[in-house]
């Protein structure tokens, strides 16, 4: 069996690596940081966590039900696709700036993407 | 086999299971998520024995210290007996007040004597318990090794506790205490690293103690202190202070005030000061109290001029 993503990517000191970066771009990008306006950075900076590992392919425990109930409440807050692109470029942007190289970025992007009818409530 | 005890319940633990895998085994729910050590969804608390280190990865040393770890990767070597942090509650402890001085009209220093003494790092916050329920924190601004525990008491518009402390409450009189809480303290893994300090009103408290410990444990990087308020009636220790940055080279003190009579002192607001003097914050390590909305605010910039998540702490307290 070849090697997972995870292992190949970094596992976890990949996601403790990128977690800062990612969460950085996204809190100063100007096309989503309005739904992150007064949550707990603590607690968000867990869920971007959980996030990264999921993308990079880590174990997780994520259902398509979880993903639809955790951003009901920003769908109703008008959450669309291009937000959700917006992300995609974030996570594509913190790998590259991290080294990782294109092809297993390509992998991570797709797992994301994954997700996107679930996020969006599709 | 390991006995996990939660909530005065002892389950066994498997040795093949973790933590979270046994608790989960005998019906007691702890949020989680990805089961691998780093979402830190699980996170719960050691109050007795030592959980692998292994179990700590990747969280910040303060809580390391304080026996914090992640239920989902924990082997568990020894019996453990663990708390949910949301849950934590602590034993109240009587404390005599034995001193109560007025730093001014606004800032009350007030010491009190635990009796039984509580092992804590300045930073850190205890809880003040008044008989009718009333409950507010406070932080530390003592050392470890004196033998009384020193708080700063504002006196907040309305403020129950605040006028309760500040009026009533006389030297000899006993308060009940629970703590200590929370991860806003020194640690000396880094004594190169420079230190950037903001608090407003008594956020100075927790920064004062803070700012010793460094000092005594001979901290190398700079320590900048920003303390702040709207006028000069709520700053306090200022001589103090700037005896302090006369002492000792690595060591800045700013005043600020953001109101109109600011003769003496930095004008502006002590977080947007420090941030346009700094503005590269990469390596640094961050420590912000006082207002709520300040720390808050502060907490996103600092960030996001490049400061660590794991290395900014932040301790905001309640105003009412």
């Amino acid at each position: 069996m070849s090697e997972s993503l995870y292992d190949r990517i970094g596992g976890e000191a990949a996601v403790n690596a990128a977690v800062d970066v990612f969460y950085r771009k996204v809190l100063a990008d100007d096309r989503i940081n309005m739904f992150f306006e007064g949550v707990d950075m603590e607690k968000q900076a867990a869920k971007q966590k959980g996030f990264l590992t999921f993308a990079f392919g880590g174990p997780h425990n994520y259902t398509g039900k979880d993903m639809r109930e955790g951003h009901a409440h920003l769908v109703a807050k008008g959450l669309n696709d291009s937000h959700f692109d917006a992300v995609m470029e974030n996570l594509g942007a913190t790998l590259t700036e991290l080294g990782v190289p294109a092809d297993l970025i390509a992998e991570a992007a797709a797992i994301a993407e994954s997700t996107r009818n679930d996020v969006l409530g599709k | 086999m390991a006995k996990i005890t939660y909530a005065e319940q002892s389950y066994e633990c498997r040795n093949d299971e973790s933590v979270l895998q046994c608790l989960t085994r005998h019906g007691v729910e702890l949020s989680s998520s990805c089961h691998a050590g780093v979402c830190q969804t699980c996170m719960i608390k050691a109050t007795t024995g030592t959980p692998p280190a292994d179990a700590q990865k990747g969280l910040k040393p303060q809580l390391q210290q304080q026996g914090y770890f992640l239920a989902c990767v924990c082997t568990p070597t020894e019996d453990l007996t663990v708390v949910n942090p949301d849950e934590d509650v602590m034993p109240q402890i009587a404390a005599t007040v034995i001193d109560k001085t007025a730093f001014n009209d606004a800032m009350l220093r007030l010491r009190i004597k635990p009796e039984t003494s509580i092992d804590y790092h300045p930073g850190q916050f205890v809880n003040i318990h008044r008989d009718d329920g009333l409950v507010r924190s406070y932080s530390i601004a003592s050392q470890a090794n004196d033998d009384y525990i020193e708080l700063h008491i504002e006196r907040l518009p309305e403020g129950r506790m605040s006028g309760w402390l500040h009026d009533e409450i006389a030297i000899g009189d006993k308060i009940n205490i629970d703590g200590p809480h929370g991860e806003c303290f020194y640690i000396d893994n880094k004594p190169d690293q420079n230190l950037l300090m903001v608090g407003t009103g008594s956020g100075l408290a927790p920064l004062w103690g803070i700012i010793q410990e460094a000092l005594a444990k001979n901290h190398q990087g700079e320590i900048h202190l920003f303390h702040g308020s709207h006028s000069a009636q709520k700053l306090y220790l200022i001589n103090e202070l700037q005896q302090l940055a006369d002492n000792h080279a690595n060591f800045f003190y700013t005043p600020c005030i953001s109101g109109p009579e600011n003769k003496g002192f930095k004008a502006g607001r002590a977080n947007e000061l420090a941030l346009s003097q700094f503005q590269i914050l990469g390596g640094w390590r961050i420590f912000l109290c006082g207002h709520p909305d300040m720390v808050n605010d502060t907490k996103k910039k600092t960030f996001l001029a490049g400061a660590s998540f794991n290395e900014i702490h932040a301790d905001p307290f309640i105003t009412q």
